[in-house]
């Protein structure tokens, strides 16, 4: 167990009230559980909002949204979709494209719970150490996959992927997924932190790339009042992300443009001092326009 | 070589063996999955196994779609492709609906679009398992699999046979016709025997194959609108002594003998003698 030290968050807590200190996760919570509800609500009470899982869906007979990751892996084993497929694909990317890839991993994925657990746990009982895996895995593993599905001609992450069986699951019928939710789940509590969606789930890294050159992101125009409580670094699920936007350093500007970070708004929670706020790649506060460093001006723009 | 370099390369090399192990047993594991279990069968208009793993993007807006609800996600336990619909005949089989909901309700290609008319469907094909506890085959009027067949009259037909067994009754026989067959499943569904005496199967394990080269004469001389060889070959039959044998009335004994040539006992016909 840990010595003890202050809860992280209870200076933010004591500062903006818990409600306001717990805002964004808890509109994360809330879009989590309402869109499963409207898959839900079909199955239970015959209400048919969205039919369908997160791989493709059909919204109210007019909205179809399809995962790309999953169309990119049917057009590898060489199968052409229907147009409202296309049509899927086309909004599900412009809407991420906006508002940040791996929106989809903290605001959609019904996986993110999941692993928000095993990291809690992990601070509250003071589990430490576990395999150190690179950031970097999950490209590979997402390599893989693609490489799997071109060579077999199946969909073959699909036998094992956490995130469609445990969505799929809950509407269609669970089945055994529960074992595999549950060996992600083991597997960041005490194998590697953060281990799943920081490190390996090759859904988490598609989207990272999606949003490479998003517009929505979380910003720091306070970051002059950083008082180094490293509350934001404890509860960021990508917290190697904010040291250059907070720090400044290489002159970053003040905003975080990495694309593994998920957009939950966490950071903006537990600061006390208002450092993080969300805004847009494009608002860099006036004295970082300058073009005295043109590497600065390079990484704003997007790529 | 420089330490960040030999870095580098070792730590790629780590990754590539590590990720590339893995993607090896997924690979096998996806190829393993792709043989459906027999008593599985896809809606209407599925792609061909192989395909149908790439092509199914496992949304199931099929199951959503189907008004009698017989599809079914598969779950990981389950031994074929995850999260791919299927029903099972004996469960509740497909009603085939004329509209064919579920192929319209597929995002992607993986039942195919084309399939606009449900009798054109060939989810299985129906095979009569075993002739020993099928009721029709003991000599009883079943017909049950006949009678809720959708292409009735076509896909299963009665056909006579004598029964051997009491000799003076009739057997009918159901036969299945693969062309008119859709695998929709209502005749296993309905066999009133413990299990199901007649089955559908996966049409590469229900449905042989004649060579290529393979001609049917009277096709080809029903084809040519005559006879192929000229002129028509009379048919001869090497009979034993004193017995004739004419097409349609079978083997007698032949009153005027030709000419009697002294034969072996062995070759001797004798009295029920089948040919």
């Amino acid at each position: 167990m840990s010595a003890p030290e202050l809860k992280i968050g209870a200076e933010a807590i004591a500062e903006k009230g818990w409600l306001t200190a717990h805002k964004w996760l808890l509109l994360r919570r809330i879009t989590q559980v309402g869109i499963l509800l409207a898959f839900l609500v079909g199955p239970w009470f015959g209400l048919w909002i969205v039919k369908g899982n997160l791989n493709y869906s059909y919204t109210l007979d007019v909205l179809p949204l399809t995962d790309p990751y999953m169309l990119l892996q049917a057009l590898l084993g060489g199968r052409l979709p229907e147009t409202l497929a296309w049509i899927g694909v086309t909004i599900v990317l412009g809407f991420y494209m906006l508002v940040g890839g791996r929106v989809y991993c903290s605001w959609v994925c019904p996986i993110n719970p999941v692993t928000d657990l095993a990291s809690w746990l992990r601070r509250v009982l003071g589990i430490k150490g576990g395999i150190r895996l690179s950031e970097v895995t999950r490209y590979w593993v997402l390599g893989m996959t693609l490489v799997v599905a071109l060579l077999t001609g199946t969909i073959a992450w699909e036998m094992f992927n956490p995130v469609s069986m445990l969505h799929r699951g809950l509407i269609f019928g669970l089945g055994f997924a529960w074992v595999i939710v549950l060996a992600v789940f083991l597997f960041d509590l005490f194998v590697a932190q953060r281990g799943w969606c920081g490190h390996v789930c090759p859904v988490g890294a598609f989207y990272s790339l999606v949003g490479k050159a998003s517009v929505v992101r979380v910003v720091l125009p306070k970051r002059e009042a950083c008082n180094n409580c490293m509350d934001c670094y404890a509860v960021c699920p990508e917290f190697k992300i904010i040291k250059p936007a907070l720090k400044a350093v290489d002159g970053a500007a003040p905003i975080i443009l990495d694309a593994t970070c998920t957009n939950c708004g966490r950071c903006i929670d537990v600061c006390s001092k208002n450092v993080f706020t969300f805004g847009t790649r494009f608002n860099v506060p006036a004295s970082h326009q300058s073009a005295t460093d043109p590497t600065v001006a390079d990484r704003v723009k997007p790529s | 070589m420089d330490p960040a370099r030999r870095q580098f390369v070792s730590d790629t090399a780590r990754m590539a063996c590590g990720v590339g192990l893995l993607g090896t047993g997924l690979g096998f594991y996806a190829r393993h999955a792709t043989a459906l279990p027999p008593a599985a069968i896809r809606p209407p208009g599925a792609l061909p196994e192989k395909d149908f793993s790439s092509a199914c993007i496992r949304c199931g807006l099929c199951v959503r779609d189907c008004p009698y609800d017989i599809l079914h996600l598969a779950k990981p336990e389950e031994p074929m492709s995850t999260g791919t619909p299927y029903f099972v005949a004996r469960q509740a089989p497909c009603e085939m609906c004329e509209e064919v909901p579920c192929v319209k309700a597929c995002p992607t290609a993986a039942l195919d679009h084309s399939l606009t008319d449900i009798t054109k469907a060939k989810m299985g094909l129906a095979v009569l398992v075993d002739k020993e506890t099928c009721l029709n085959y003991l000599g009883l009027r079943c017909d049950i699999c006949y009678r809720v067949c959708p292409v009735l009259d076509k896909a299963i037909t009665l056909e006579p046979q004598t029964n051997e067994r009491t000799g003076k009754h009739t057997l009918f026989i159901p036969v299945v016709h693969s062309d008119h067959c859709t695998g929709c499943g209502k005749c296993e569904k309905s066999c009133p025997t413990e299990v199901a005496s007649i089955k559908v199967m996966p049409m590469y394990m229900a449905k042989g194959q004649l060579s290529a080269h393979y001609r049917l004469g009277w096709v080809e001389k029903e084809k040519a609108g005559g006879s192929l060889v000229a002129p028509e070959a009379e048919h001869r039959y090497n009979m034993p002594e004193g017995m004739k044998y004419e097409h349609g009335k079978g083997l007698s004994a032949d009153p005027k003998p030709e000419v009697a040539q002294p034969v072996a006992p062995a070759f001797k016909a004798l009295k029920g003698d089948k040919l």
